[in-house]
This record gives C-alpha cells, sequence and structure tokens, in this order.
C-alpha cells in the first residue's frame, strides 16, 4: 500500500472535513487535540493543538530552590522520572563544579537504564493496544510491575520517585536489590522471546506498521527528532555514545539503527524494532554495572546549600524519549534564575503534520503511537 | 567547545558578531540581520537546531538563546540576541523546521514578536489569555471565563 | 448470618422479598463502568489498576471510551484551566445516574501546582460536583480500588423510589 493510490480518482466534486480528535480519546497517549482535515479517509492535513496539560513548571522553578525542583521535573515526563531528575541534577552539578563518588555514578546509571527498560516496555503495551492487539498490554503491565516493585523497595514510591538529587541520590541501595533485580532479568529475558513470538513477526501487525509514515533522515534532523525515533530512519545518534556523561564511557553497548528490514528504513516497525532492541541493550548494560559498581558513600557530595555560581549552562541527556536538555540561568543565588526544559516528546511531535500526510485515519493514529510522546513532557 | 577555526568562521560572517572567551557564547548587536546570520551558521553544517530559551532579563530587555549542533563534526555552539521589549524578531523556522513550535511558545510565555513566521499564535494557553506569564512582573487575572483562580491557600485553611 | 446473604435467603424457601430500591441499588453499584479520563501521571496508576496484578474488573468495573455509556467519571490528573470547560461538557454528555471520582491531589484541590500554578484549577469540583476524594500523590491502585468500595456503598443508599429522593 503506498500514497499514491489512496486519493479519489473518479473526478467527482468533494469537500474537505475537519473532524476533531478531540483533547478526551482513549487513543491520543493524553490530552492532545487534533484537527485533521480529511479529503474522504485520507488526510490532507494535521494540526495538533496542545497546552491542555500546561502546569507553569517554568514558573515554579523560578520560585522555589533548586533542590525542591527536582519533584517538579518527575512529575513533567512520568513515564520516566528518573530520567528527568538525572538530567536536572548533571546541569546543576555542571554550575557546582563537584565531582561526584563512582558508586553514585554507577546507582545513577542502574536506576535510569531500569527505568528505560520500563519506559520502553510501557511503550511496546500501548503501541500494541493502538493497533488493536490487547494481549501484550496485559503481559507487558504484569511485567512492569514487577519493575515498580524494585523501585518501590528502593525509593518507596511507584511512579515519581524524587530519587536522583543534585549532588548524589537520596539514598543507598536497600540490602537485596542486587540480587532482586538480577533475578528479575533472568525472569525477564524469556519473557521478551514471548512478546517477540506475538507482535514483531506478526503477519497483522507487520501490514499495519511496515512502510507507513516513512520519516526520512533530513526532514526528522530539521525538526529536531531525537532518541529512538532519529535512530530508526537510520542515523546513529546516541548521546550516550556521542558525548557520554556519568560513567557510560566505561560500559560497552550497542546502539539499534532502523535498517527497514520489513519494509523502508524510517517507517513505524523501524521506530518499534529500536525501541524493542533497546530494552536488550540496557540488560546488557545493567548486568555490567552490578559487576562493576564499587563500594562507598553516598552522600560524600551532597551539597548543605545549592547555590551555584552565576553563569548559564545547556546540559543534554539520552531520556527514553529522544534528547532532553536543560537550560539553567543562575544569578548566584539559592533559586534558579531561569529554567527551560528542551522536551524531547516537544519537537517529535511537531514532525507529525509532515510524516501523516497522505495517509488514513486509522494510520494516523498508529504513527502518533510509533512516536512515542507524553504530554505532561510536551507542556510541561 | 568550538575550536579556533570555528570560532573565526563565524566571526567572519559579520562584523557585529561578539565572542565570550569565557561564557563561549556568541552575541550580535543588530537582531535585524539575525536571519541573514542564520543562514550563513546553516551553510557551515550546523543543521540542527536544539533549542530556543527566552529570557527576562530585568531592565526592560528581553534575551534569546540559541542553541544549535552540527550532527557532521558533533559540535555546539550558542546564541545569544539581546534586544528591548517591543523589538521584532526574523523568524528562522524557513532553515529549522524546529524553530516553528519553539517561537510559538517564546512568543505565548514571553511576549517576543518574531516577524514572518508563518502561524504566529499561542501554542500553552488559551487563545484569549491576556498576558506573558514567565515575564517577572507577571501578575495573573482574577477570573478567567467565569472560573476563579485563587491567588493564596487563604480558601482552604 | 446466612439470612442476610441472597443465597442464605434462597436456601431457605426458594423465593425473595426485597425492596424494588436494594434491587436497583445493587445492580448499579454492582458495575460501575467507568469513563476514561486520564489526565496526566494518575491515568497510569488507573491503567495499572485494571492491569493483571490489581484486577479491576473483579469488581465489574470496566473502562468505556465514550461518555454515554458510562456511570462514572474517573477524573485522574491536573485539570487544567483550558481543559476545564471540556470536563464539563463532557460530564454533562453522561447520562444519569451518574457519579465522580476525583483522583489524586492534583484533581482533589489542585496539588503541588497549587502555589504558583497560574493556569491549573485548583479542584475539579470548581467545575463539576464529586462524590469520592482519593487522595495522594499518584494514589496506588488499591487506593482507588477503596475509592470504588466507598462509592459502592454509597449507591447503596441511594433510594429512586422512596420517600427521600436523593439523585
Amino acid at each position: 500500500m503506498s500514497k499514491e493510490n489512496l486519493t479519489d480518482k473518479s473526478g467527482i466534486n468533494t469537500e474537505d472535513m475537519i473532524l476533531n480528535m478531540g483533547p478526551q480519546h482513549p487513543s491520543t497517549h493524553g490530552v492532545l487535540r487534533l484537527k485533521i482535515h480529511t479529503d474522504g479517509e485520507v488526510v490532507s492535513k494535521i494540526e495538533p493543538i496542545i497546552g491542555y496539560l500546561h502546569r507553569c513548571f517554568e514558573k515554579h522553578s523560578e520560585n522555589l530552590p533548586y533542590e525542591q525542583v527536582v519533584p517538579f521535573t518527575d512529575r513533567c515526563d512520568y513515564l520516566s522520572s528518573m530520567h528527568m531528575s538525572h538530567g536536572y541534577s548533571i546541569a546543576v552539578e555542571k554550575l557546582l563544579d563537584i565531582e561526584l563518588p563512582e558508586r553514585v555514578e554507577y546507582i545513577r546509571v542502574i536506576v535510569s537504564e531500569l527505568q528505560r527498560i520500563a519506559s520502553h516496555a510501557f511503550f511496546i503495551g500501548v503501541f500494541g493496544l493502538d493497533v488493536g492487539a490487547i494481549t501484550p498490554f496485559t503481559w507487558v503491565f504484569r511485567d512492569r510491575e514487577r519493575i515498580v516493585d524494585l523501585f518501590e523497595t528502593l525509593t518507596g514510591a511507584r511512579l515519581l520517585y524524587n530519587y536522583v538529587w543534585p549532588g548524589g541520590v537520596s539514598h543507598d541501595l536497600p540490602d537485596k536489590f542486587v540480587s532482586r533485580t538480577l533475578e528479575f532479568l533472568d525472569y525477564f529475558e524469556p519473557q521478551l522471546i514471548e512478546i517477540d513470538e506475538l507482535l514483531t513477526t506478526n503477519k497483522i501487525f507487520i501490514e499495519r506498521t511496515a512502510d507507513i509514515g516513512v520519516l526520512d533522515k533530513d526532514v526528522a534532523i530539521n525538526y529536531g527528532v531525537t532518541g529512538p525515533s532519529l535512530r530508526a530512519s537510520g542515523i546513529e545518534f546516541d548521546l550516550r555514545k556521542n558525548e557520554p556523561y556519568s560513567v557510560y564511557d566505561k560500559l560497552d553497548f550497542d546502539v539499534p539503527v532502523g535498517k527497514g528490514e520489513m519494509g523502508t528504513v524510517g517507517d513505524c516497525w523501524d521506530r518499534y524494532i529500536v525501541r524493542f532492541l533497546e530494552i536488550k541493550e540496557s540488560i546488557k548494560i545493567l548486568r555490567q554495572c552490578f559487576k562493576l559498581i564499587p563500594k562507598g558513600d553516598v552522600h560524600a557530595a551532597l551539597p548543605k546549600k545549592v547555590r551555584p555560581r552565576k553563569g548559564s549552562v545547556y546540559s543534554r541527556f539520552e531520556s527514553s524519549r529522544g534528547e532532553l536538555g536543560y537550560y539553567i540561568i543562575s544569578d548566584g543565588k539559592n533559586v534558579p534564575t531561569r529554567v527551560k526544559m528542551r522536551s524531547p516528546a516537544f519537537s517529535n511531535l511537531s514532525a507529525l503534520a509532515q510524516v501523516s500526510e497522505g495517509w488514513m485515519i486509522s494510520d494516523v493514529i498508529t504513527i502518533l503511537g510509533s512516536l512515542d510522546i507524553v504530554l505532561g513532557e510536551i507542556d510541561r | 567547545m568550538p575550536e579556533k577555526t570555528l570560532i573565526d568562521s563565524i566571526k567572519s560572517i559579520d562584523d557585529s558578531i561578539a565572542y565570550d572567551d569565557e561564557t563561549k557564547i556568541f552575541s550580535i548587536g543588530e537582531v535585524d540581520k539575525w536571519f541573514e546570520i542564520a543562514t550563513e551558521i546553516k551553510n557551515l553544517n550546523f543543521d540542527y537546531l536544539m533549542c530556543i530559551t527566552s529570557i527576562d532579563l530585568e531592565n526592560d530587555q528581553l534575551a534569546l538563546a540559541y542553541n544549535l549542533h552540527s550532527t557532521e563534526t558533533k559540535k555546539s555552539i550558542e546564541f545569544n540576541l539581546v534586544f528591548p521589549k517591543d523589538a521584532q524578531i526574523p523568524s528562522i523556522e524557513s532553515l529549522w523546521k524546529t524553530a516553528d513550535w519553539h517561537e510559538r511558545e517564546a512568543y505565548d510565555m514571553m511576549g517576543i514578536k518574531f516577524v514572518n513566521h508563518p502561524d504566529m499564535k499561542r501554542i500553552l494557553l488559551p487563545h484569549d489569555w491576556e498576558g506573558h506569564p514567565l515575564r517577572k512582573n507577571y501578575v495573573v487575572a482574577d477570573y478567567y471565563h467565569g472560573m476563579y483562580i485563587p491567588k493564596d491557600k487563604t480558601e482552604w485553611e | 448470618m446466612a439470612e442476610i446473604t441472597l443465597r442464605g435467603k434462597f436456601n431457605k424457601d426458594n423465593f425473595v422479598v426485597e425492596k424494588l430500591d436494594n434491587l436497583i441499588n445493587w445492580a448499579r453499584a454492582g458495575s460501575p463502568w467507568y469513563f476514561q479520563f486520564g489526565l496526566a501521571c494518575c491515568a497510569i496508576e488507573m491503567m495499572a489498576a485494571s492491569a493483571p496484578r490489581h484486577d479491576l474488573e473483579r469488581f465489574g468495573v470496566f473502562p468505556r471510551a465514550t461518555p454515554r455509556q458510562a456511570d462514572v467519571m474517573i477524573v485522574a490528573g491536573t485539570v487544567t484551566i483550558k481543559m476545564a470547560e471540556r470536563v464539563k461538557r463532557l460530564y454533562e454528555q453522561m447520562s444519569d445516574p451518574k457519579y465522580v471520582i476525583s483522583m489524586g491531589s492534583c484533581a482533589n484541590s489542585g496539588g503541588p501546582y497549587w502555589q504558583h500554578g497560574y493556569h491549573v484549577l485548583k479542584g475539579v469540583d470548581l467545575v463539576v460536583p464529586v462524590d469520592v476524594y482519593v487522595p495522594g500523590c499518584p494514589p496506588r491502585p488499591e487506593a482507588l480500588i477503596q475509592g470504588i468500595l466507598e462509592l459502592q456503598r454509597h449507591i447503596k443508599t441511594e433510594s429512586t423510589f422512596g420517600r427521600n429522593k436523593n439523585a
């Protein structure tokens, strides 16, 4: 199925219809409104309207001390909250100019990779639900509950952790955390094979996703798309390899890139398989971290008062959706002057209008699902 | 961190470009020439616009910070523009499509006006909202469409 | 004690005498289908409550996508001022009898955004009448289950035909 033979050639005069996929809709991932101009079933123009979850994060961060901003960063992208606070802590530490103990860095990497597995697994479940498959959703949630249990023994909360602080982490790993995580990884790897058999080579899934919504690499970079959606278009761009932060330069892992195995390079199937393979890479990283983690004190570098020097910094971080950037301006006080969060899903969503022109309405839902957006991060 | 040759080649685009060695930020004197300077920067292989930040400097001036990156040479640079409150900035949406939504957000939150933008309207707040929230002297209105916006917690406590 | 349950009553004689109100309340409370109105982080906990571990379907609760077929609206997440008009419109599209559960601190009273949130509605009860408040940020799925059981208890005290009509 290609785009060209979807338009109506019978020569009858028809009008464009404006369809409103409103803020409340079971298939949009959150409160997103899409104004779709359609010619029959074929989409001619899409206008996303956002702002229904604008919670004034930047105004809050101008009135609260640095360490009290961390819970607000968690709530922006609630599916990868460890990444949001990790990125913010790295940005503040660049202004504080402190050196972190190695144990803290390893704990942060362990927690980030576990969060990445949870976020990508959630994507697989919800993407299957968008396309019509309900079983992977239930299986993924059963496995995600085990990751959430691990986080609950570590931080006490299930979804919004407030764990990674500027200068360290809030407390050390509890007693049996390492053995329980290794047990979970041993249990999870065969489950991935089962989900693979259900979805990846399924003929209906391939018909729904291969060759649909192709994103060219030049268009992707021009729109600022990053993360797995960019890697699916064939470009190897991963901040953990290009500009390594924390201890990623000591770890050995590959970066999966879309190759167009089932269709063209950069279609929805590629965006799905890149995230699926990234789960396997994260499991590899976790096993290495558990062998290399040293003993030490996690509170050694935590400052009593966070009062950075004057200046501005833009620090980049690889979250599960793409490049998360924080631009922080500080005046030397204990309250930031300006915090701007460059969220990856904001730029990913702006490419939706170009990618989905000429496809049918049900394909729009597949393309939107494959971009993996979270509205809390877009609207901040 | 830009190297010497890169700094020189950017500075040679126009005379008004200044480079600060300590903060490693480029800045421009006049904002009217920003579109031509940005076109030259794109020709130098900076194909990825990472972020546009709007800043409120308190002395009646606003600022914009542009962060750019090159995927080939893996270098990042930052440009700062400082201008009075009612200046009009040329939009660079035709060069990098990322700027489309980022400039709409800068207008919505800070009130910076852009010229030559295809669709300049509010993006995050409702279209009939009054005021620009991220300004330091912003005071929120009491009512919006009949809904009361409380300012503090005295209603509950 | 065996006389109170239906099975106990059937064991004695083969018929049961009961008020019509109780029968209707038992039917309504046994299957409160909810309208999934997940806005923010609490939506994830709402989905986790319907997931295999904390199964909500054993209480008769099932998500429906359209307000016309739902009994309960669970407002999960922050309600912003831009969204508030749509909340009211969707509430009015539900048919009677309808109930509202406000889940999470953001929907109860504005949550962590009460102080500097110029665009956050400080509590969804400023636009729709709320029956049950579930606190937490986000509340655990067990807390949501307790909220639904509380709603079931509230439904069982209603009276459609009796003298005190509390709709």
